[in-house]
């Protein structure tokens, strides 16, 4: 177990080397006007004022000291004060924000978070259900009515169908409406009265004691949960389907039958469990996707995540605050599909020994 | 699935062996390859599919002959019937910018004079115009897009493949490296740093779905080879001396193409769907241009009173899904033929 983690983990340096150098890349396909916004706010105005920057920042360097002074920064010998440097948080300046991108994404990342915690049951647990009566009824009605579910999910995009939903509940049932909160309680969020203990909102509303703000924001993103449920639903039920199908017919299973198991306990007791190791990494990978904030439903059912924040600055051609987005998604990818390794390297002993 | 046995009766064996004649076809292809096509062209499901496909591209290759071009040089720009920004309903009226009357229209609407039959988007943009010409854009970066990524995974993973070892081992990282990022995300950064550079048109967004879209193909390409290259004529041929490139390319890569090929050609629809997406999104072609993500993105200033101009997003949403689904029809009949669990089974 322990080598399997260090020998994963040793890949960790080399992804983020990889990753930071993909992105510094991109990078050099700005000229050096536009790369100043990762140090300073404003475009220089005049030719004198752009030359010096590009001096100073050292813009007219051979590219591996860029390369170095990207990540590191530049200590301000006069005052001491770093500027720049990615690995020191600092990401630059978002021109499509006005505001630096490690502020957007700290304000924006919350909201996504928020987001996400509310998917993570309806979308894992709903599609595994499905996968098993799927497998269950291998070949019947319920799998054939489950193959075209997932056929139609797979085939609608995310944007046409959130589209959809909006045309359906919002413009017409008005039951769902697209933002974050309802203007009247936005105005008592903002306020001193409400205390930001997690910065998550549905939380922090709980904790304040206002369970109308909760159900508020709760039902600003019943929409965009849906959405990505149902983008998701139709991998999951055909992930378990397979997995399940493939553990019903193990010998171990014919055995517990023989046994005169009910056949309720065969499934949910026996196969079930060892049926779930593949679906449980794409559980994870699935999460991990959901964090690194959802471009397109976020834009569409206009919430204020880091998903579309990101689209926006794609739109204004906002590249550096692109690509503050980029390594800060990379980041978490990174991390995050580590710890899912790991995990499964704990629930399946044929991972760690292989 | 090997039965090649000549004659009628084993009389060794003192039974009869079921006999099947080999036809042209399946000897050009191969039993292998000749299962996987066939096995394709069974199930509804995906004869379904081949409907769908079929028909779009019938819509595509007459799309001249549906609405005629306005502007012939340019026959991709959406025609405007005038400037105002709200959207018009389906049926209405067409006083500027109107194309010439098809053979087909007077017989299937029994008018003499176009009308907007699909209604106007935001800025008057004809959304039948805009569906049936978008039909070609759709084809065409589906196609571009979904042959470059192919011939740049072919070869990224056959070399790494080929020549193993830590050639293998960096080439494969190279490609985790890049497989980190969420895929739009990459691919919307790219798009918008080229555009500046390149103009707004197809290309940004094409050149960035290709950029990040070859890996898988690498991946699995690289897989097959690792198989193919133990067989005993890729030893032969070494023995005899014949170069390591043409090894690859005229003994290893014909045998162990086949699945990507038929994997690849079914990804068109993803494509197709990735970049709709990025055009939704606002990145890609210029405002106007005929292609669907374009129409669909002009719903977006109109949420508020979807139920009145329900239209602007239900026909072209409409035809992506149906292109997509006609792809993954076949798609999914394909990945049970591919299941080795299957084998065996026709």
């Amino acid at each position: 177990m322990t080598t399997y983690i260090i020998r994963r983990l040793l890949l960790v340096p080399v992804l983020l080397f990889g990753v930071t150098l993909l992105i510094f890349g991109m990078l050099q396909f700005l000229s050096p006007v536009e790369r100043t916004a990762l140090y300073v706010r404003d475009f220089p105005k005049n030719d004198k004022a752009i030359e010096g920057l590009i001096k100073r920042y050292g813009f007219d360097q051979p590219v591996y000291v860029q390369y170095w002074t990207w990540l590191v920064g530049k200590v301000d010998k006069a005052s001491g004060e770093r500027e720049g440097g990615i690995l020191f948080g600092n990401f630059g300046y978002s021109r499509s924000a006005s505001q630096p991108v490690a502020e957007l994404i700290a304000r924006r990342f919350p909201n996504t978070l928020d987001l996400t915690i509310w998917t993570i049951a309806p979308m894992i647990l709903i599609g595994i259900w499905m996968g098993v009566q799927a497998a269950v009824h291998h070949n019947g009605f319920i799998d054939q009515a489950a193959r075209v579910f997932s056929i139609i999910g797979t085939s609608f995009p995310t944007f046409v169908f959130g589209l959809l939903m909006l045309l359906i509940f919002y413009a017409n049932l008005q039951w769902f409406s697209p933002g974050r909160l309802s203007d009247a309680y936005t105005q008592v969020v903002d306020s001193s009265a409400f205390t930001h203990y997690t910065s998550l909102l549905t939380f922090d509303a709980l904790l304040n004691g206002r369970f109308d703000i909760f159900l508020d924001a709760l039902r600003h993103m019943i929409l965009p949960i849906l959405t990505l449920s149902y983008i998701s639903w139709a991998t999951f039920l055909r992930v378990t389907r397979g997995s399940m199908l493939e553990t019903l017919r193990m010998e171990y299973v014919t055995t517990a039958r023989a046994m005169g198991l009910p056949e309720r306990d065969v499934i949910f007791k026996h196969a079930q469990p060892n049926a779930m190791l593949p679906v449980l990494t794409l559980a994870g990978f699935s999460i991990v996707g959901l964090l690194g904030g959802v471009l397109i439903t976020e834009t569409v059912f206009n919430y204020p995540g880091i998903g579309s924040a990101a689209a926006r600055a794609a739109t204004s051609l906002d590249v550096v605050a692109m690509l503050g987005f980029a390594l800060f998604n990379g980041l978490i990818l990174i991390v995050s599909n580590l710890v899912v390794d790991v995990l499964y390297a704990f629930v399946d002993p044929r991972v760690r020994l292989s | 699935m090997t039965v090649t046995t000549p004659t009628g009766d084993n009389t060794l064996l003192g039974e009869n062996v079921a006999t099947r004649k080999i036809g042209r076809l399946e000897r050009f292809f191969g039993p292998e390859n000749y299962r996987i096509l066939t096995g394709l062209l069974k199930t509804p499901a995906s004869i379904a599919g081949f409907v769908l496909i079929g028909f779009f591209i019938f819509i595509s290759l007459a799309a001249p002959l549906i609405i005629p071009p306005v502007t012939p040089n340019d026959p991709f720009k959406i025609p405007r019937d005038g400037f105002r920004s709200d959207p018009r309903p389906m049926g209405s009226e067409w006083t500027r910018n109107v194309p010439d009357v098809p053979f087909w229209y007077k017989a299937v609407t029994g008018k003499d004079e176009w009308v907007h039959l699909l209604g106007t988007a935001e800025g008057q943009y004809d959304i039948f115009y805009g569906i049936i010409w978008g039909t070609r854009t759709a084809f065409k970066t589906g196609l571009v897009v979904t042959i470059a990524t192919f011939l740049i995974g072919i070869i990224y993973g056959s070399i790494s493949a080929y020549y193993g070892g830590w050639v293998d081992n960096i080439m494969m990282r190279i490609v985790d490296i890049l497989l980190v990022l969420p895929s739009i995300l990459a691919v919307l950064i790219l798009a918008s740093v080229l555009t500046p550079k390149i103009g707004k048109s197809l290309i940004p967004a094409m050149v960035a779905l290709i950029a990040f879209g070859w890996m898988g193909y690498s991946r699995i390409i690289r897989g097959d080879i690792l198989s193919v290259k133990e067989r005993d004529y890729v030893l032969a041929a070494r023995v005899i001396g014949v170069k390591d490139s043409r090894i690859l390319f005229r003994h290893i890569l014909p045998n162990a193409i086949f699945p990507t090929l038929v994997l690849a050609s079914l990804a068109i629809g993803d494509v197709v769907l990735s970049f709709a997406a990025l055009s939704f999104l606002g990145i890609g072609t210029e405002v106007g241009y005929a292609d669907w993500g374009q129409v669909l993105s002009f719903a977006r200033n109109w949420i508020t009173s979807l139920n009145t101009y329900w239209y602007i997003i239900v026909w072209p949403g409409l035809t992506l899904v149906l292109f997509v689904m006609g792809w993954n029809l076949v798609g999914d009949a394909l990945r049970d033929v591919l299941d080795p669990r299957m084998r065996g089974k026709t």
